[in-house]
């Protein structure tokens, strides 16, 4: 009769623990957990908020920056991702929210012009270098400016000059 | 050394025909990297006066705009002609809009029935935060936030709060930025309104 109740008792036991184990796993996954501060600056740090310019939206001080925040945890929470999130942004406050511009409109300069200046330089320097590397005119024996009616006019002069005519 | 310095250019005078060449590549490149600066220069230009330009003048046309409330109605300023209307620009985060958010209030009870129209534009804000902000000012005219900052960017503003009254033809008339210090101050400006409509 103790054997008995015994392993009543142990079974009641062992099934009340896999219950509770199954319900606090179950709880555990019903609630998604709570974004970090790191999965919320991640996402911020491609946002910048239009009030304070030039100031990344993970780092900005001010209460409207707080609150987006505070509004990208919740979306993150909501199983919302990164480009969803940044997407959202966009339509609610604008293309400027965005760190990296979208290849749109004069947009396309931002990305176009840099390597088309680098590819424009670098031909420059290779047209440079080419005529510093081409053979020089190779020079006649005859003397300098030989055929040059002026020049030869002056070193006729300087010869007389030199004779003491 | 005078004399080298003097016989120099008659030599440079006579190019070979590659050098020639080579002259006229190097003028075609130089062209193309002037046209690339002036085209920077005038984006740059174009940009920094459009970043430049100060408020509206007054007496030109208002923006006109739709927007969609936080309620869902459609507000459009093109349907209210004929009527004064008061664009206000605000937000949850910004302490300078409370000081006038409750005076606003009060002068839209004391004019709607007078041929004004109110409308609050929600800048750069989240919405539970600015309704939370509307249900404390016990805010009732319509309220939408700017989408894209469309709005905000065609009025030019440059913070909020900042207010424009547009006449009932769609002239700017009054534009106050930052607070209104008290309710006279709003009745003036929607007075001053409503008599350039009456002329």
């Amino acid at each position: 009769m103790t054997g008995r109740r015994s392993l009543a008792l142990a079974c009641f036991g062992v099934t009340l623990a896999v219950a509770l184990t199954l319900g606090v796993s179950l709880t555990a996954e019903a609630q998604p957990p709570t974004p970090s501060d790191n999965q919320v600056n991640q996402v911020a740090s491609e946002l910048y908020c239009p009030v304070c310019e030039n100031v990344p939206l993970d780092v900005c001080p001010t209460q409207a920056c707080a609150q987006w925040r505070e509004l990208i945890r919740e979306k993150l929470a909501a199983g919302w991702s990164d480009a969803q999130i940044k997407q959202y942004f966009v339509t609610q406050y604008g293309d400027r929210v965005l760190a990296t511009p979208p290849a749109h409109g004069l947009n396309w300069l931002v990305y176009v012009l840099p390597p088309v200046a680098i590819l424009i330089g670098v031909g420059i320097l290779a047209g440079v270098l080419r005529s510093w590397r081409r053979e020089p005119v190779p020079m006649s024996d005859a003397p300098a400016g030989a055929e040059d009616p002026y020049v030869r006019q002056m070193e006729e002069e300087l010869q007389r000059r030199e004779r003491g005519d | 050394m005078v004399e080298e310095t003097a016989i120099e250019p008659t030599h440079d005078g006579e190019l070979k025909p590659d050098r020639i060449e080579a002259g006229r590549r190097f003028t075609w490149g130089t062209g193309a990297v002037w046209l690339l600066v002036l085209a920077f220069l005038l984006l740059l230009f174009f940009g920094l006066r459009r970043t430049q330009e100060g408020p509206i003048q007054m007496g030109s046309p208002a923006p006109q705009f739709s927007l969609t409330t936080f309620d869902g109605q459609v507000f459009d300023t093109t349907e209210m002609r004929g009527q004064v209307i008061l664009v206000n620009f605000w937000a949850s985060w910004c302490i300078p809009c409370e000081q006038e958010a409750a005076e606003l209030q009060q002068a839209y009870a004391n004019y709607k029935d007078r041929g004004v129209v109110f409308v609050g534009v929600n800048y750069v804000d989240t919405e539970p935060e600015a309704r939370d902000y509307m249900g404390r000012f016990e805010i009732a005219y319509p309220n939408g936030p700017d989408l894209g900052t469309r709005i905000s960017q065609a009025y030019r503003i440059r913070g909020v709060p900042e207010t424009y009254i547009m006449s009932a033809n769609g002239d700017l008339v009054e534009a106050k930025i930052g607070p209104y210090v008290s309710l006279d101050e709003i009745q003036a400006s929607l007075d001053r309104a409503l008599a350039a409509t009456a002329e």
